[in-house]
This record gives C-alpha cells, sequence and structure tokens, in this order.
C-alpha cells in the first residue's frame, strides 16, 4: 500500500518534471528539472528492486552528466529568447506525433500478457540470498565480461573523442619543446674566454663597451 | 514485485512520448533535445528494470547499465561537438547544421 502510493507520488513527479524538461523557457531550468526527473527515477529503481543502478542514476547521472549539461548550457552564451521561436509552429506536429506513438503503445498493452512460460525463459534468476549489488557484480565479471570491457572501451573512446574535440592550441602556452632541448650543444651558447692576469675580461659582443 | 508491472510499463511509456514530444519541439534548441533523448533512454531502462523485478532476471539489469554506459558516453560526445560548432558559428540552432555537409 504504502509501495504503491510512494509510486504514484513520484512517478507524478516524474512525468511533471519531464514535461518541465520539455517545455520550459531557460535551458538552466531545463536542466535542474532533468536531475528531478533523473532522482525520481532512480527512486522508482529502488521500489522495483534495483538498488545498485538506483545509486548509480543517482550519483552518474545527477552527479556527472547532468551537472555536464549544466556546464554546457552555462558555457555557451546563447541567446535564450531565440530559441522559443517556432515552438507554436511545430506544437501541431509534435502533437500529433506524440499522441500516435502513445495511442500505438496503448493498443499493444492493451492485448498484452506476460506469457506463463516467461519465468522459465530466464537466463540468470535472482539469487535469493544475496544482495542486489552481489548479484549484478557476479554476473557483469563472469558471464557479461565481454560486453562489460566494451562498455568500458566506448567510455574511453567517448573521453578521448571529446578531449580530441575540444581541445586547442593556445598559441601564447609556453611549453615544452623536447627535441629543441635535446638538439641543444654547449657551442650553441657557450665561449671559452681566456682571462689574462689584471686585465680583466672582455666579452665577445660586447668590445664597445 | 510490490508494484504491478503495468503501472511502471504506461509511467515508461509516457516517459517516451514526453520525449519524443520534446525532440519535436525544441527544433532549435540541440541541448533540449539532448535532454530529451536522455528521458528516451530513461524510459528504456525503467522497462528493462520494471521486467526485470517482475521476471525476476539479473539481466535486464545488466543491460540496464550499459545503456546507462552508452548514454553517458553519448552525452559527452554530443556536448563536445556542441562546444566546437558553437565555437565555430557562433549559434547551436539546429537548423543551421545542413551548412556544414560539403
Amino acid at each position: 500500500m504504502i509501495a504503491n502510493l510512494a509510486f504514484y507520488l513520484f512517478s507524478f513527479i516524474l512525468l511533471i518534471s519531464a514535461v518541465m524538461v520539455v517545455t520550459s523557457r531557460n535551458p538552466v531550468h531545463a536542466v535542474l528539472f532533468l536531475i528531478v526527473a533523473f532522482v525520481n527515477a532512480a527512486i522508482l529503481f529502488l521500489l522495483a528492486g534495483a538498488e545498485f543502478l538506483a545509486f548509480i542514476l543517482a550519483i552518474v547521472y545527477v552527479g556527472a552528466v547532468a551537472v555536464l549539461f549544466l556546464f554546457v548550457v552555462m558555457m555557451l552564451d546563447v541567446d535564450f529568447a531565440a530559441w522559443r521561436e517556432g515552438f507554436q509552429r511545430y506544437a501541431p506536429v509534435g502533437s500529433l506525433v506524440a499522441l500516435v506513438l502513445f495511442a500505438e503503445l496503448a493498443i499493444v498493452m492493451a492485448g498484452w500478457t506476460v506469457a506463463p512460460a516467461a519465468s522459465y525463459a530466464r537466463m540468470f534468476p535472482m539469487p535469493v540470498n544475496e544482495t542486489n549489488t552481489v548479484a549484478l557484480g557476479s554476473l557483469i565479471y563472469t558471464s557479461y565480461l565481454p560486453l562489460f570491457q566494451l562498455s568500458g572501451i566506448i567510455l574511453l573512446v567517448a573521453m578521448i573523442g571529446a578531449i580530441v574535440l575540444t581541445h586547442r592550441d593556445r598559441k601564447r602556452a609556453r611549453t615544452q619543446n623536447l627535441a629543441m632541448q635535446h638538439a641543444r650543444k654547449p657551442d650553441d651558447t657557450l665561449v671559452m674566454v681566456p682571462a689574462k692576469l689584471n686585465e680583466g675580461v672582455v666579452l665577445p659582443g660586447k668590445e664597445a663597451l | 514485485m510490490l508494484i504491478p508491472l503495468s503501472h511502471y510499463l504506461v509511467v515508461a511509456g509516457l516517459l517516451l512520448v514526453i520525449g519524443i514530444f520534446g525532440i519535436f519541439m525544441n527544433r532549435k534548441n540541440i541541448i533540449v533535445i539532448m535532454m530529451s533523448i536522455e528521458l528516451v533512454l530513461l524510459a528504456a531502462n525503467l522497462n528493462f528494470v520494471a521486467f526485470s523485478g517482475v521476471l525476476h532476471d539479473m539481466v535486464g539489469q545488466v543491460f540496464t547499465m550499459f545503456v546507462l554506459t552508452v548514454a553517458a558516453a553519448e552525452s559527452a560526445i554530443g556536448l563536445a561537438i556542441l562546444v566546437i560548432y558553437f565555437r565555430n558559428r557562433g549559434s547551436i540552432e539546429v537548423e543551421d547544421v545542413t551548412m556544414m555537409k560539403g
């Protein structure tokens, strides 16, 4: 009962904040509503029994991805007023597509039930006396290891790609040039001057003084 | 699972429809389009987790994790492209992007 009430409350907040993400005028507000939506989705994950994923969603999504969006929105100095142009123009088409899509989903859902044999087709049933994190970990490090490694490679490629794309050489930056340093010889900079007794030294190039 | 599966499916369906609607509505604003894509992926994840909970199968949660990974990579690359596009053009209007071809 309480779980049902919590589900209705958090899914209501989730849907409202999703609508606000799509329709809010200020993109900073949109990102903040996106954070609210992610937190509420994490609570729905929790209600479905996926504890580890709920906290991953809260930490990685709210902590990293949404903040990345926030950085980019604030870094780009764009004209917020111009963004809303064409909102009315596209409203009929967007509403039509959304309605058609929702009607199709409703039609599919109306005549659908879980097949009785579905529970026999499970690949990895949840272990009874293990926590969710242990069960997930014992799966991704054994049966799904190749996919897990592949997702790590995807993240690495994304990181390298983002750095390569946004990196730019600053012409004024003074950096080390190793090749130049290694090619440097004593003769380039060093001059031996014989110093006679009681006469001092005249540096080459400074004779006029 | 305490909550019936159909409740989760309705919420995920509505979330997906809202995301698609957002892609159509914000034609000028590619940041909001990317946020809408995040919403669509979140709807998919909600379905994965709900089915995983109902069928007591761990694979749904494993694949949710992979979807989260790919979504994070996608948004990072997309925002990087957005930043260099803004640096070159001074605007991020999606309708001008066709100028890039050729």
